[in-house]
């Protein structure tokens, strides 16, 4: 074998390892999940194998699916664009920082060493009836009754900003490390102002960082189902929950299959509009 | 000759490869094909070997530490069998789980009403015990294994193990006795109590009060309309639906609510804990009865062992006394001791004629348009 044709294969031996894992847990259990989309439940839970369209039928039409979807999308927007209005000056000043930047970002990934459950539930001490901040409000004489603070769409966005926040500010500190501080300095030396330098300079400059970010954070918040089911009300309900209430609840993993491959393709779709417009290098950037 | 282990196996593998009595072509081929045969032969294992360990499923929280103080760690030390315990949050969720393992990997459960029982059975996950290994079956109370026996042909895949109520649970500091009894299950959609009522996410659940709050038969339901008009009130007036025994517990406890339907063992605990919350079960209260439910594939000797180790008098009443329910032992053919006496739904006749159980045919029959009905009702539609 030539040297040529052995170093052309090297990369694709290195990754054989992740790409089977990727293959064998990722590829084969969707696969498993589209044939499963054209099966039916029966009355007693049993699956009925076959080719039925039944479920993609409601699925795609019946209303109520499509009005959760589009409750959950709004609820990822929301919570996008909060984590990058609170993420930016963050990141921002993470990146700026001079000599504690390792600090700075290990204290940004330290939540990660908690589990997300826990770290969802801990709002409940925070903001329950009894807990510390309507106790300190209490105790302050600020309020004379507790104030009912939990399980409604707002905390829900809140438990949503807090596990997805450090995705965003990790995502624009590494677009804002990668800008020579010079441009804004270099902005003012020509009569731009601090503000006018960042504006037009920094700003559309960290923007890829900014989207890759928002992407990340807009997809994990669409898929999630734990957050509105610990910090939700009644009707706080998300697309994730449809899908696990099919499956676990109703027994119906046809129709579960069908409503997860729908939000697959809507965030496919997400993930392919960015794709087009700003590439995947970014977000891999950010990532890693 | 002695037997290898895979990880000597790979050991002796390695060592032959770092000697360079092996190429490494063959070291990987030989290692993947190990691997390869090990994930074949693992799912087959417990069928070919003796047994040494059992899982069991229950509900978590005081129900398992109640179990594994006082059954599982002593039946360990009696006959050897380790006792593996995992827990679930409600009978749906585990039976998901056990439609995607393979057989023999969940053994016994820990199930919750026969309606369950029943849809176990129509996906032809029961079995058929030996019950002449199981000779503490004879002081269960008849009536709680005659159910059983109805849905399986006159044969049992489980023994009845505990049974209690899911009645109405309520702060005194916020609700009287005097209002309880006046309003009953009608106080789950009482305005007065807006944003601090609660409810379990269980569709049955919801519907029996439903039935219950709109005067009809809940193993009858005739006004269907009107019982889904009742969840929806309950639904509007609702801070919210819990989903586990301790998350029932938590929302009582910290007063974030002051009434919601509970499961009496749960409600007696936090009365022991100090908590002044009453607990009440409305006239046709919903009375229910768990059982030890042995799934199709486990190896039978060993589980039926540990029933009857668990139905045994001196380990049934001590979990019963630390889960708070009543166990299925017949007061009338065992002595109970001081405490089963009085705790929620316990009847000293051994009759239950005064609880309401679900009926299984009636609630299986409308369990898949119901289910998925509350799913969207839960959700404002």
């Amino acid at each position: 074998m030539s040297v040529e044709a052995r170093e052309a294969r090297q990369p694709w031996i290195l990754l054989s390892p992740a790409l089977s894992a990727v293959a064998l847990l990722l590829f084969v259990p969707l696969l498993f999940i589209v044939v499963y989309s054209f099966w039916l439940r029966t009355s007693t839970g049993a699956d009925q194998v076959g080719f039925y369209l039944d479920n993609w039928q409601e699925a795609l039409t019946d209303a109520f699916y499509r009005d959760i979807l589009l409750n959950t999308l709004k609820i990822a927007g929301i919570t996008t664009l909060v984590c990058a209005v609170m993420g930016y000056p963050s990141a921002y000043f993470i990146a700026r920082s001079r000599g504690n930047k390792a600090m700075l970002l290990l204290l940004l990934m330290l939540p990660f060493w908690i589990s997300y459950i826990i770290r969802t539930m801990s709002w409940i001490n925070i903001l329950g009836v009894s807990g510390a901040l309507n106790s300190l409000l209490l105790s302050i004489g600020l309020i004379g009754e507790p104030i009912q603070m939990l399980y409604n769409e707002v905390t829900v966005i809140l438990g949503l900003v807090h596990f997805l926040l450090p995705f965003m500010v990790l995502n624009i500190f590494v677009s804002l490390d990668g800008i020579d501080t010079t441009l804004e300095d270099a902005a003012t030396s020509l009569g731009a102002t601090r503000w006018q330098a960042f504006l037009q300079v920094t700003l559309p400059l960290s923007l890829p960082g900014l989207a890759a970010g928002g992407l990340l954070c807009f997809v994990l918040g669409a898929g999630t189902y734990i957050t509105p089911l610990v910090l939700g009300g009644p009707t706080d309900a998300m697309f994730a929950n449809l899908v696990f209430e099919a499956i676990i609840t109703q027994l119906n993993w046809p129709l579960g299959s069908a409503l997860s491959l729908m939000l697959l393709a809507v965030l496919a779709v997400l993930v392919g509009i960015y794709n087009r417009y700003l590439g995947m290098a970014q977000l891999m950037k950010g990532l890693g | 000759m002695t037997k290898m282990d895979n990880t000597t196996r790979y050991e002796r593998l390695r060592a032959r490869y770092m000697n360079g009595d092996l190429d490494r072509r063959s070291f990987l081929g030989l290692l993947g094909a190990a691997g390869a045969a090990y994930g074949l032969v693992t799912p087959y294992r417990a069928l070919a070997q003796s047994v040494s360990q059992v899982r069991f499923d229950g509900w978590g929280g005081v129900v398992s530490e109640a179990l594994r103080a006082n059954a599982f760690d002593p039946f360990t030390a009696k006959t050897g069998i380790e006792v593996v315990d995992g827990t679930f949050g409600g009978g749906d969720e585990f039976l998901s789980r056990v439609k995607a393992s393979q057989e023999g990997e969940y053994n016994i459960a820990h199930l919750s009403g026969v309606f369950d029982y029943a849809r176990y059975h129509g996906l032809g996950l029961t079995t058929t015990l030996n019950e002449d290994n199981i000779p503490n079956l004879q002081n269960v109370i008849p009536k709680l294994v005659d159910v059983f026996r109805d849905v399986t042909d006159g044969s049992l895949s489980c023994v009845p193990y505990d049974y209690g109520t899911t009645g109405l649970a309520y702060n005194r500091k916020h609700i009287s006795d005097e209002e309880m009894a006046e309003k009953g299950a009608r106080i789950l959609i009482d305005e007065a109590h807006k944003g601090k009522i609660a409810g379990w996410s269980d569709w049955r659940t919801r519907m029996w009060y439903a039935a219950l709050q709109t005067d009809q038969d809940p193993n009858n339901i005739t006004d269907v309309d009107a019982a889904w008009d009742a969840v929806r009130a309950h639904r509007d007036l609702a801070l919210k639906y819990w989903g586990s025994g301790a998350e029932l517990m938590s929302l009582l406890a910290e007063e974030e609510i002051h009434v919601t339907e509970g499961w009496s063992g749960r409600i007696y605990a936090l009365q022991e804990q100090g908590h002044d919350i009453g607990y009440m079960d409305p006239p046709n209260g919903f009375g229910w009865q768990e059982c030890m439910f042995v799934i199709k594939g486990s190896p039978l000797e060993a589980c039926e062992e540990l029933l009857n180790f668990m139905l045994a008098p001196e380990t049934a009443i001590a979990v019963a006394e630390g889960q708070n329910y009543p166990p299925a032992l017949d007061p009338q053919k065992v002595d109970l001791g001081d405490k089963i006496p009085t705790l929620p739904a316990f009847d000293p006749s051994g009759t239950l004629d005064g609880l309401t159980f679900a009926d299984p045919a009636y609630w299986n029959g409308n369990e898949q348009d119901w289910s998925k009905t509350f799913g969207r009702v839960q959700k404002g539609y």
